[in-house]
């Protein structure tokens, strides 16, 4: 049990900081690129701006990641086990592949301003991008064999998974899905933080100027993006309702199998299989995510628990239903709500406006907050609703733990979850302080008279 | 050589190029409160790491997930039966990564301090424990048919284990002070230099008792010969010390690293945790490893890309290579004075 807060604890913060990485990096070379395309010093200034918030952020998220990579190994050994010939190789090749990219080309784009030729310096970034992509791409596959296990069999000799076709698990429909649902969210993030910080400046009419192509760069990333997570969100849904029947179930607390299904915008009493008290109800819905048609079939909580039992032997196969009903409402409640305001946003500053509503600015601030809320619930939907399961249909969380003390659990539990409380408030702390500061004046390229070498042009 | 023997390699390999790597920005983090004097020459220290320590530290990174990868038991077994002390190293590798970033991003004194203090602590601490660990994988733990380590945390505080623990953090150290004299310019190298001077004398002291009781336990006649190897490389170390020969020096720490890497994991073959409870139990390349297929497919993306990495990260030592020093570092890039680089 305390090892399950503290894996959840440890991947939802760790996760704060990832999507901002992937989708901040490509929208920053995207920046660095139009400069070197206009030489307009605006788009520099933004790129050094940009980055210096990525750069806080991105410190975080590595450092929250080796967690990620041990922790398998400490708390989850039992399953470790299990799974390491097959769990293992995802990890160690995003370590191989995307790691060594990210962390060598980050360190040469931070410190080669100046001291690299300035498409070289921009391929960095890119580099940068790119592995953290990759890195997205092989930490997703591990978690879709999860979700859905593929390529493998059961040694019975051993009781131990075993590969039988990498192929299969590198290609897992699971994977792909999540893989561009992660991608698409990574660009909502990174479009609502230019958006909101930008903002945060414009409603003070400070460098409206320099961060006017920010702020349009944000609002279409985070419009594409939503509509990019919808896309994809409606195709994982009927991918999951097929490969998970469960957790589609769960996401509904739809306890008896319905055609047409109905979905409810909220629902009152009735959660835990009990009467319902009061609940808002789109007739259909629900079958339109599952099945693609408004009529379709979805299965309900009861018969696929009967189903399950016959098939995994005698138990409970269901997540715990508030969780999974309120966190797949919540996560598309924020995201679209994201999306609706980068819609407004980007009407309102069309051909070169910039309204004078304040509070509307204030909202975009605000509006930083709502990937983030959307991305958390929907990690904290598809781990929860796949429980009891810890990979879907072979292996359960509760066998997969280590025999480590319940002592030395609650201590890493305590002393990561402590640490991590006091990095956020440091981190939001200088990003708000770094944010407000707004982007800095570019120094012209100080050519130093006395022939001696120009001193560094980013230090530590 | 089997697939097995292969990846028991390639996981020395790994930790090797990590020892070597992370090793020297470990000295310099651990040198930061000695050789410093003010905080432009702190920030001297620190930039001569800033570059490069994050890809130093995917090595250790890569080294977990290849021994994920290759040999789950291995991973399994090791990471839950030393939680507290990988627990520590986890705690001290976080707020060091942090620091590095965050050090410079206010100006306040006591900020910095308490960032400069993260530093060293961070670097000190796994410096230390890492040798302790791999000085418990070679001496062998209490491990029971299950390959469930039993032995708890006391266990792991054992005098040889500890001694390999002392001899990972004076090496590092070292390897940070003669990294330090390479790259740096002016009164910094200097003192650099002096302090590597002495520091030399120690490693030879503890690191040679270390690698000699390893040799007299668990002796292997190719053990002995590495372990000759790193004796030879500090020493080789302390002569162009003292010539100032900062480059040879470098490289004499270097291999004196990778030599007393490798000694241990030739002592291991072919085990990778031998048990003290029985024989019997202990695992090895053969037990604790991945299916042929998995190792198959691994080594095919390793002998793939591990050859460009190195060249990517040997071109960040080319584009980094110039000496800095304290007329180097700019103006502070806090906001307070606004305009700093980026």
């Amino acid at each position: 049990m305390l090892a399950r807060w503290q894996f959840g604890i440890t991947t939802v913060y760790h996760f704060f900081f990832v999507p901002l990485t992937i989708g901040l990096s490509a929208l920053i070379a995207i920046l660095q690129t139009m400069w070197l395309r206009t030489g307009d010093e605006r788009h520099l200034r933004s790129v050094k701006f940009f980055g210096k918030l990525f750069l806080i952020n991105f410190a975080l998220g590595v450092a929250t990641g080796i967690v990620q990579e041990f922790q398998f190994g400490m708390d989850w050994s039992a399953y470790s086990r299990f799974v390491g010939d097959i769990f293992g190789a995802p990890l160690a090749i995003e370590g191989l592949l995307a790691f060594f990219l990210e962390s060598t080309f980050l360190g040469l784009w931070i410190f080669g301003w100046g001291r690299l030729p300035e498409r070289i310096h921009l391929a960095c970034i890119w580099l940068v991008s790119i592995g953290t992509m990759l890195s997205a791409y092989f930490i997703l596959a591990a978690n879709a064999w999860m979700q859905h296990p593929v390529g493998y069999r059961i040694d019975q000799a051993t009781n131990r998974a075993i590969l039988t076709d990498f192929f299969a698990v590198l290609t897992n429909s699971t994977a792909v899905i999540a893989f561009f649902h992660t991608l698409t969210l990574a660009f909502l993030y990174a479009g609502m933080l230019l958006v909101g910080v930008s903002a945060w400046h414009m409603a003070r009419g400070r460098f409206t100027d320099v961060l006017r192509p920010s702020l349009r760069l944000g609002l279409w990333a985070s419009i594409v993006a939503t509509a990019g997570l919808l896309v994809t969100g409606d195709i994982d849904a009927k991918i999951m309702t097929s490969q998970q029947p469960m957790k589609m179930a769960a996401a509904e607390a739809l306890y008896t199998t319905s055609k047409p299904a109905s979905f409810s915008l909220f629902t009152i009493g009735s959660l835990n299989g009990g009467k319902e008290v009061f609940s808002v109800r789109v007739p259909g819905v629900l079958s339109f995510l599952a099945t693609g048609s408004f009529s379709g079939k979805v299965d309900g909580i009861n018969d696929v628990q009967a189903l399950e039992a016959s098939q995994y032997g005698p138990g409970s196969y269901k997540p715990v239903i508030p969780v999974t009903y309120w966190s797949f409402r919540l996560m598309i409640g924020f995201g679209l709500l994201a999306g609706l305001i980068a819609l407004l946003g980007l009407w309102w500053t069309r051909r070169g406006r910039i309204p004078e509503r304040r509070w509307f600015w204030r909202v975009c601030t605000w509006s930083i907050a709502l990937p983030i809320l959307a991305s958390s619930f929907g990690w904290i939907f598809t781990e929860m609703g796949r429980q009891p399961w810890a990979v879907y249909g072979v292996l359960t969380t509760r066998q997969g733990v280590s025999l480590v003390s319940a002592g030395e659990v609650l201590t890493s539990l305590i002393v990561l979850t402590a640490l991590y409380g006091v990095l956020a408030v440091v981190e939001v702390g200088l990003m708000l302080k770094y944010a407000k500061a707004g982007p800095p004046e570019i120094e012209p390229p100080s050519a130093p008279s006395d022939g001696t070498e120009p001193r560094l042009s980013f230090a530590y | 050589m089997s697939l097995n023997e292969f990846w028991f390699v390639i996981i020395a390999v790994l930790w090797c190029g990590y020892f070597v790597l992370e090793g020297f920005d470990f000295g310099v983090g651990i040198l930061l409160p000695v050789l410093a004097r003010d905080d432009t020459e702190r920030r001297v220290l620190i930039n001569t790491v800033g570059p490069v320590w994050d890809g130093n530290e995917v090595w250790l990174l890569v080294a977990g997930g290849a021994t994920f990868a290759a040999f789950p038991m291995w991973y399994a077994t090791l990471f839950s039966g030393f939680y507290l002390p990988l627990l520590l190293i986890l705690v001290a590798l976080i707020i060091r990564a942090v620091a590095f970033e965050y050090r410079g991003k206010r100006p306040e004194a006591a900020w910095r301090r308490r960032w400069d203090w993260c530093i060293t602590a961070g670097s000190a601490v796994p410096a230390l424990l890492w040798g302790v660990a791999f000085g418990n994988i070679v001496r062998g733990v209490p491990i029971d048919a299950h390959q469930h380590y039993t032995g708890g945390f006391f266990k792991l505080l054992n005098p040889y284990a500890l001694l390999g623990g002392l001899t990972t953090l004076s090496v590092f150290t070292l390897h940070g002070a003669v990294f330090l004299a390479l790259k740096t310019t002016g009164d910094i190298r200097d003192r650099a230099r002096a302090l590597a001077g002495r520091l030399v004398v120690i490693a030879i002291v503890v690191a040679g008792s270390f690698l000699a009781w390893t040799e007299i336990h668990h002796g292997k006649a190719a053990g002995a010969t590495l372990a000759l190897i790193a004796a030879a490389g500090l020493v080789a170390a302390l002569v162009a010390n003292l010539r100032g020969r900062e480059g040879w020096a470098f490289l004499g720490t270097a291999v004196a690293i990778v030599a007393a890497t490798t000694t241990l994991f030739v002592t291991l073959y072919p085990n990778v945790m031998p048990s003290t409870t029985s024989a019997a139990y202990s695992l090895t390349i053969h037990n604790a490893s991945s299916s042929h297929y998995t190792l198959q497919i691994m080594s095919v993306v390793a002998v793939i890309f591990t050859p460009l990495v190195l060249l990517y990260q040997g071109w960040t030592y080319w584009v980094f290579r110039k000496r800095i020093g304290v007329t180097d570092i700019p103006a502070d890039a806090a906001p307070t004075s606004v305009g700093g680089a980026a």
